[in-house]
């Protein structure tokens, strides 16, 4: 018997207490401001978290699938037993904390869970890195006038994919757990203290304001049903990607692009099997041994990540668009390339 | 709205109606504040779409290779640079071009803006005569545009186009104060091992998502040599030492020809200072050669010539 | 624990061990060659069942991984055949091996031509160049005493550039010598006069020889611009899209739909297919 989930409360100057304590069960990862941008980082003794944070430059998504892992290990040296067979490399999944990551970036892994964890197979890294992993996310008070969250089955104070959703109260926080996970998170963190109802509708006031204060909104309601190939041959795929450079920073900032690439690194007679982020905005994604290219163009690489987002994901999942709205690839892109323009020209197409 | 805007509006519009380009390439205003869009234009009727304030970081030049027919493009000193530096290697000719030139006064860095306010969000930016608004929640700024600028912008000695075709303003007056390479001094001044922490902390946070290098108009190889699989130069993961091989080749390969015009720093989604690593080499070319890219469709890059009375034992 | 379970619990990117028996040189100018491979633990010989038309993804330590479509059948048994063309990293390493040389066999993956459909009916395969492979796998299948009875006649249309690029040259003989298979053999081009069968692209012959559909599937596989034109010969003899059967390739490297990169529209090549009816891939975008 599994008791109900109650909202807690604890003093926000305690914070500092509550992540202290954290630490001796979890390795505990906290938005810092470092080399001009926030990021999340594992905590060291006498270091802060900095919650005046908007959001980090990248996902979190590193934390389950890093940009470059070592898959399998191997010897080539004959002499030995085993040579040129691959092993699997031993790694431990400590229990790690989030603390502090946004709705959007855990609804997205969510979003990204369906290709990983699928009835047919199961990639193992991501599916134990994510099982020990505890996300506790804090709602977006003030969020920016880049996100549009709450039109993509999203929102500042979203609660799928979170153990632990925390609301800024300025002098307490509240902290509602959302899974067993988070309820044992929670204890670790001596939060004991149940909230009371007016701090209750303080939180649920705190909400309802950060969601009327996202300004930004794209349609998505007739993504689902336009036919796939009106779509790829829509005639604003050359003016989307006229600006496009090619590079990978909205794939790689994205919290729910997962494309990765498979290499192998040789070193003196050993090596590894690396998995490395890769993007489809580079020629060398698709590009075939025999110099064939089915996406040799720019355009058609713009064109095949908006697709995958807004279209081929919605159709093969049923579970809306791979977008949570947080904004990064807008705020970031170098020639200012706007998804919430994609959604409107997809969708009103 | 920039003074230039109004001039290059009419320019493309002429140019266009007249038949003397196919299309024009430009900026249009960004859909978020300190950013613009790069724009294609073929019609006449679409050039008021056409913009210009502080924040056209991007070099035009990068969409200029492979491009066929009479190509417009708006430009500034750097970008005017570069796009002889694509003449010169046969990437473009010059009877394609008709080139509209922009006076540049420096374009601010919208990352220097940021970390002034805090990080807190800018949601509306006004332009003035040299000054700069900055609005945000709870937050309004008015600014000395000076104060703001890229870097390569306050040591650019090259401010008003060197080839064009048309002017968007007058001239503005070249400044002979800046120091060129107080930075790259600075570095150098290091001993060996403080250097080379230097280098490694700059580019600790690289994604190698290219960014740098796709926004430099130099970098226009149909296949660069970190996407070569056969032979594959360098491997693809973010260990350390790949990624510095990439940054230190990727100056090498532009030695000679970079105009500094910082689009690659300002493309970077994690701000790291490439510049770094090319104006070290812009300084020794120019230090070795006395020369910098882009002043002459004339001559060559100084690494792509070869003089049979070369002065050097080896290369004779 | 049931075998689904078994699956979802391994790893499934760990290659099973195995060694190259024996290499056989193809084709004259020595770009394929066909390497008969065996794994190096019983068990995970046994574990590996599969149908013509599937694929591996072949591992060569500090190389990387390939996909090869099975060019052996299933009921040949105790190894597998893999046809390699010498192209990129992987395949140039291979050409070098020798036999007793250790790889990696990842799959089977992938679907497999339509078999239950295809039972009682004529099966006309249509190959070009060294995409042979998983056709060679069919025609072995169904000509395998088990399984000739399941379907009706047989047709091979079959090309390369040229004679000497032909592979499996020994069995494309035995099976001419067949009352129930007609094989037309081609080739782009040659000098031999004394060459006995055809000489133009595939698209071309297979337009003089498939006149009608008879009750039949066929079985495409070829590069892209040989499924292109042949698209259009075999609906104009009168074949439904559902019975036009094409495997295609695609840059992969999981192998297991999670990479991201072999997509067309919302199908991954290696997971949906490689093997598509031409009505599937006429409800996609055209982008392979």
């Amino acid at each position: 018997m599994t008791c109900p989930m109650t909202d807690k409360i604890f003093k926000k100057r305690e914070f500092a207490d509550f992540l202290r304590a954290l630490k001796k069960t979890y390795e505990v990862l906290v938005p810092v401001r470092e080399q001009g941008f926030y990021r999340f980082k594992a905590i060291a003794d006498g270091e802060e978290a900095d919650l005046r944070f908007t959001n980090t430059r990248l996902s979190p998504k590193s934390f389950v699938l890093p940009q470059s892992e070592r898959m399998f290990e191997f010897t080539l040296d004959e002499k030995i037993e085993d040579a040129h067979i691959l092993k699997e490399a031993t790694r431990a999944y400590s229990p790690t904390a989030i603390v502090g990551i946004r709705p959007c970036d855990a609804k997205a892994m969510r979003l990204v869970d369906v290709n990983f964890n699928n009835p047919e197979f199961r990639d193992p890294w991501w599916v134990k890195r994510l099982n020990s992993i505890t996300l506790v996310g804090l709602g977006c008070s003030e969020p920016c006038s880049t996100c549009f969250c709450t039109s993509v089955n999203c929102g500042p104070f979203h609660e799928e994919g979170l153990d632990v959703l925390l609301f800024d109260l300025e002098e307490y926080v509240l902290a509602r757990p959302l899974t067993e996970k988070g309820k044992g998170l929670l204890q670790s963190g001596g939060v004991e203290r149940d909230a009371d109802e007016g701090s209750r509708n303080k939180a649920h006031k705190l909400r309802r304001e950060a969601e009327e204060r996202i300004t930004s909104h794209v349609p998505t309601d007739k993504l689902g049903q336009k036919n796939v190939n009106d779509l790829f041959d829509a005639p604003f795929w050359d003016d989307v990607a006229f600006a496009c450079i090619n590079c990978g920073t909205c794939t790689f900032l994205c919290p729910t692009c997962w494309c990765f690439d498979i290499q192998d690194e040789v070193i003196r007679g050993g090596g590894d099997r690396i998995r490395n982020w890769d993007s489809c905005m580079f020629p060398l994604f698709t590009l075939h041994a025999s110099g064939h290219n089915p996406r040799a163009e720019k355009v058609q690489r713009v064109r095949q990540r908006f697709m995958h987002k807004l279209k081929y994901y919605v159709d093969k999942y049923k579970n809306g668009v791979a977008c949570v709205g947080c904004g990064r690839c807008v705020r970031y892109c170098p020639v200012n390339i706007d998804i919430r323009e994609v959604f409107r020209l997809m969708n009103e197409l | 709205m920039n003074r230039y805007v109004d001039e290059i509006r009419v320019i493309a519009r002429k140019i266009l109606e007249e038949k003397a380009v196919d299309l024009i390439i430009g900026f249009k205003e960004g859909s978020i504040p300190m950013m613009t869009e790069p724009v294609l234009i073929r019609d006449a009727a679409e050039t008021d779409q056409l913009y210009w304030d502080s924040f056209c970081f991007m070099n035009l030049a990068t969409y200029l290779p492979k491009r066929e027919g009479k190509i417009g493009i708006i430009a500034k000193g750097c970008d005017s640079r570069n796009i002889a530096v694509h003449i010169v290697e046969n990437q473009v000719k010059r009877e394609q071009l008709y080139i509209i030139g922009v006076p540049c006064e420096g374009m601010v860095d919208r990352r220097r803006l940021c970390s002034l306010v805090g990080d807190k969000e800018v949601r509306e930016i006004a332009e003035s005569d040299g000054g700069i608004t900055v609005r945000g929640e709870g937050f309004g700024h008015t600014l000395k545009k000076a104060d703001y600028l890229q870097d390569n912008c306050i040591r650019c000695m090259h401010r008003n186009p060197v080839l064009y075709d048309a002017m968007a303003g007058d001239l503005v007056e070249e400044r002979k104060d800046p120091d060129p390479y107080d930075d790259v001094r600075e570095i150098e001044a290091m001993e060996w091992d403080e250097r080379w922490e230097f280098s490694s902390t700059l580019i600790k946070d690289c994604t190698r998502c290219y960014a740098c290098r796709n926004a430099c108009p130099l970098c226009y190889c149909p296949t660069c040599f970190v996407d070569e699989s056969g032979p594959q130069w360098v491997g693809k993961s973010i260990d350390p030492t790949d990624t510095m091989i990439f940054h230190i080749l990727r100056a090498y390969h532009c030695a000679g020809r970079c105009t500094d015009c910082g689009a690659c720093e300002q493309a970077c989604p994690v701000g790291i200072k490439v510049r770094f690593f090319t104006r070290r080499l812009n300084r020794d070319v120019f230090d070795l050669y006395a020369c910098e890219a882009g002043l002459s469709i004339e001559e060559r890059p100084p690494l792509d010539t070869y003089r049979p009375d070369d002065y050097d034992e080896f290369i004779r | 624990m049931n075998s689904e379970e078994d699956q979802l619990s391994g790893n499934p990117y760990l290659p099973y061990p195995a060694r190259i028996e024996q290499i056989i040189t193809e084709t004259e100018d020595k770009s394929l060659r066909t390497f008969k491979v065996v794994f190096l633990n019983k068990a995970d010989g046994e574990r590996f069942t599969f149908l013509p038309g599937q694929f591996c993804e072949v591992s060569i330590a500090g190389k990387g991984e390939i996909p090869l479509g099975m060019a052996s059948s299933p009921t040949e048994k105790g190894f597998l055949l893999f046809t390699v063309n010498r192209a990129g990293v992987v395949t140039r390493y291979l050409h070098n091996t020798k036999e007793g040389d250790i790889l990696g066999v990842r799959g089977p993956l992938g679907n497999w031509y339509p078999w239950e459909k295809m039972e009682g009916k004529n099966v006309v395969v249509i190959g070009g160049g060294f995409a042979f492979t998983t056709l060679r796998a069919a025609i072995v299948y169904i000509l395998h005493p088990e399984n000739r009875e399941r379907f009706r006649g047989i047709t091979v249309v079959y090309g390369a550039r040229s004679p000497g690029l032909l592979l499996y040259r020994e069995e494309l003989e035995q099976w001419e010598k067949r009352d129930d298979v007609n094989v037309h053999l081609t080739v782009d081009a040659t000098d031999d006069p004394g060459w006995p069968y055809n000489v133009g692209f595939v698209p071309a012959i297979a337009e003089q020889k498939i006149t009608a559909c008879d009750d039949s599937y066929a079985l495409v596989c070829g590069p892209p611009i040989m499924l292109k034109f042949t698209q259009p010969v075999l609906e104009n003899a009168g074949f439904e899209p559902e019975r036009i059967i094409i495997s295609l390739e695609m840059r992969m490297k999981c192998g297991i739909g999670m990479c991201g990169r072999c997509n067309i529209g919302d199908k991954y090549v290696c997971t949906d297919g490689p093997v598509f009816s031409l009505a599937q891939l006429n409800e996609l975008p055209r982008e392979y």
